[in-house]
């Protein structure tokens, strides 16, 4: 039992957030938004220089995976800096191209970044359907390369754009590995919103420091203090049930760091809200982007009712 | 990054499963704030240093296996899955014993620590005052220079289960012109059973006369019971504080075990849909702890020193442990205010978490200064 990441994962996570803070990530967020994807690209083109959908790729296919620890560390960068785009999708579709078949066509693509992907569920919405090249629908019948995606809808998140996926197209695999895939998704997506939620705190606290009400910094009132605090625990709490799930990925470890890491997040995003009073409530200001971020999250690849169902039924079967 | 244990520490997981499998008692044993209690629960200490598992951590001379932070996390496991006794010695051995090793002679160690792993004697912790609780800095009863050792006065509140314990470990003031309050404390160990000392067990929610106050009048002290030097008593109590909120005073395992329990209940009572998310809370809970645990046991492994991380843990774990016992109070509907089942008297116990090892206010002020960096507040 060593429950530690090493000075490498470690220095991966520092590279990584040094390189997206020196890449003028905000913006590459705002145009995402607008449907100007270029930024948005270069800076998917760096996140898999680095390595980043390697992690989730087999090494017979190109990639260096699959690792779920690094890819959380990763990940929590990625949220940390509002990355936009279909990053859990991406690795979702690499956990269910990883098995034999046509499939594995694709792989060398995800994992290098000259692909992105997006992966829907029956009867739910795909993410950025309009940006990908590779759009894998998970139907009846099993995995299809839809051949095209329905009206654009916006998602509380504006850097979120959520299409439907055209019916049909080319049956990749009858029998994929969705439950495979729902767990690298969903360990993805609690991760980014680890690090939205890291992120909104650090903002907050940086905030109240500097915000003076009544002759004094508010962050010296302690009602504020207190919320703060409470974040905090919760986000601390959060991060050991992400690693672990990445360690054991068991449908319950990945469903529990899924609902707690989404909460905390989440009641990150409602302090950062309320802390920098009017302030916060205008798109104008970057807090905004972590915000919408953070409320979206929350239900995606599974709410925290869904995940707080998957623990229950996982521990049902244990006893 | 690895959460798999050595198939040497599963060896002694399997060996501590096998003797609490063979000796937990069946029945329970009456509520340890009870005087039929206490001295069941003595015996049970007893039987524990007997097997040899009353304090695994400890080194072997003074009546422990010498068996480390992991195991120790592994056996408490153990401990509370297979239903064992809250421990009557855990005053002692969670808050007096790591002092000692940290702070006491080599004396004070092979005196102390043995009969406390036997439940021989029994410890009770006299740090609160009525005038000093959460300014714990604050308090008054003084230590006074006597030949050979010291004479204690004054006042001491709230001291769990002290009303049968047979010792105390405390604060007192030994210089009282010191220039700030929490300097010139002394930390003294005391018996309770000495001439000046008078207990007044005191009932807690539920009546039972868990704690105690303590009236101290020229109460000697010999210097060999003065843990460090007089005037570094602060320095000292806090170190223990920080075991007290961080990873010893409440192990994962006791969370664990009754997450597990909830959850059958929950079953067992047809898994009622308005309760799912609570159960299943309790049981995500109980895994966040466990992980969060072992990752700090991983850093103090790796050579680090926790610090105010600690004050995270006792928020978490004081109000976890009153949400999962609410819920199983729910669960159990007009059998859960019939007050004498053991969820019950775990639920009265549980109200407590936030208050005491230091109230969660203060703990919040201590993560937001200390961890968030925010600045100090005005406090008078
Ligand atoms: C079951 C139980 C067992 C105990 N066992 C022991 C023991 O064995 N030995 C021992 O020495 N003590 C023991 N205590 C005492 C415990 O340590 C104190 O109760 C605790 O430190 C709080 O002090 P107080 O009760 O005087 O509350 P106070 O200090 O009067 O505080 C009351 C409340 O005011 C609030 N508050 C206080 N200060 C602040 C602040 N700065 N900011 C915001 N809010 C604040 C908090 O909500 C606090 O709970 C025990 C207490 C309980 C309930």
């Amino acid at each position: 039992m060593r429950f530690l990441l090493d000075a490498e994962q470690r220095a991966f996570a520092r590279s990584l957030d040094a390189m997206l803070g020196a890449a003028g990530t905000t913006a590459a967020v705002r145009d995402w938004s607008r449907g100007d994807r270029a930024r948005g690209w270069a800076l998917w083109s760096r996140i898999a220089e680095a390595g980043v959908f390697a992690l989730a790729v087999p090494e017979k296919y190109e990639g260096l995976g699959p690792r779920p620890v690094d890819l959380v560390v990763a990940f929590v960068e990625l949220g940390r800096h509002a990355v936009p785009g279909p990053l859990a999708e991406t690795v979702a579709a690499a956990a269910l191209l990883s098995g034999p078949g046509p499939a594995e066509r694709f792989l060398a693509g995800l994992a290098s970044g000259r692909s992105a992907a997006t992966v829907a569920r029956e009867g739910r919405y795909a993410l950025d359907g309009d940006a990908v090249t590779l759009r894998l629908a998970l139907t009846a019948d099993g995995l299809r390369l839809a051949p095209g995606h329905g009206p654009v809808r916006p998602s509380l998140d504006p850097a979120r754009r959520l299409t439907r996926l055209s019916p049909g197209g080319e049956l990749l695999d009858a029998a994929p590995a969705v439950d495979r895939a729902l767990r690298w998704a969903r360990l993805a997506t609690a991760a980014q919103a680890l690090g939205v939620g890291l992120a909104l705190l650090e903002r907050t606290v940086a905030h109240v420091h500097r915000r003076v009400q009544f002759g004094a910094p508010i962050g010296s009132f302690q009602a504020v203090k207190h919320r703060l605090a409470d974040v905090k625990i919760a986000l601390e709490f959060a991060r050991p049930l992400v690693l672990g799930a990445a360690v054991t990925m068991t449908a319950a470890d990945v469903a529990a760091a899924k609902a707690s890491a989404g909460e905390a997040a989440y009641a990150s995003a409602r302090a950062a809200l309320q802390l920098h009073g009017a302030l916060g409530y205008t798109a104008e200001y970057d807090l905004s982007l972590w915000l919408t971020k953070a409320a979206a999250l929350r239900t995606a690849w599974g709410t925290p009712g869904e995940c707080r169902a998957e623990v229950l039924r996982a521990h049902g079967q244990v006893h | 990054m690895d959460l798999a244990h050595s198939p040497a520490d599963e060896a002694f997981r399997a060996e501590a499963r096998a003797w609490l499998r063979a000796h937990v008692p069946a029945r329970p044993l009456p509520s340890l704030e009870t005087a039929e209690g206490f001295a069941a629960h003595r015996a049970w200490e007893a039987e524990l240093a007997a097997g040899g598992w009353s304090a695994v951590n400890w080194p072997e001379r003074y009546g422990g296996r010498d068996c480390g932070l992991t195991r120790w996390l592994l056996f408490e496991e153990e401990y509370w899955a297979a239903g064992a006794p809250g421990r009557v010695g855990q005053n002692g051995v969670s808050l007096l014993a790591p002092t000692l090793f940290e702070h006491g002679t080599e004396e004070q160690r092979s005196r102390v620590l043995p009969p406390m792993a036997a439940g021989e004697v029994v410890w009770a912790q006299a740090w609160s005052e009525p005038e000093a609780g959460s300014d714990l800095a604050s308090l008054r009863a003084r230590a006074v220079r006597a030949d050979g050792g010291w004479r204690l006065s004054g006042q001491k509140a709230w001291s769990s289960r002290a009303a049968f314990a047979d010792r105390a470990f405390g604060l007192f003031r030994t210089d009282p012109g010191a220039d700030a309050p929490h300097r010139g404390l002394g930390y003294f160990m005391f018996d309770l059973r000495a001439p000046g000392v008078t207990v007044r067990p005191v009932g807690r929610l539920d009546g039972k006369p868990a704690f105690a106050e303590l009236f101290l009048d020229g109460v000697f002290v010999p210097d060999e019971d003065v843990i460090g030097r007089p005037g570094e008593g602060w320095r000292i109590a806090m170190s223990t504080a920080a075991d007290e909120r961080g990873l010893t005073l409440r192990s994962p395992g006791r969370f664990l075990a009754s997450a597990a329990r909830l959850h059958a209940l929950w079953q067992d009572r047809g898994g009622p849909p308005e309760a799912a998310d609570r159960v299943a809370d309790a049981l995500i809970g109980a895994r966040a702890y466990q992980l969060f645990t072992w990752a700090a046991a991983s850093r103090v492994l790796a050579g680090e020193r926790l610090g105010p991380e600690s004050s995270l843990n006792k928020v978490f774990w004081s109000e976890y442990d009153i949400a999962l016992h609410e819920t199983a109070l729910d669960l159990l509907g007009e059998d859960g205010e019939t007050g004498d089942t053991p969820w019950a008297e775990g639920y009265v116990f549980a109200l407590a978490g936030p208050i005491y090892a230091g109230a969660n206010e203060i703990q919040r002020d201590i993560v937001a200064e200390r961890l968030l960096g925010l600045p100090k507040g005005r406090r008078t």
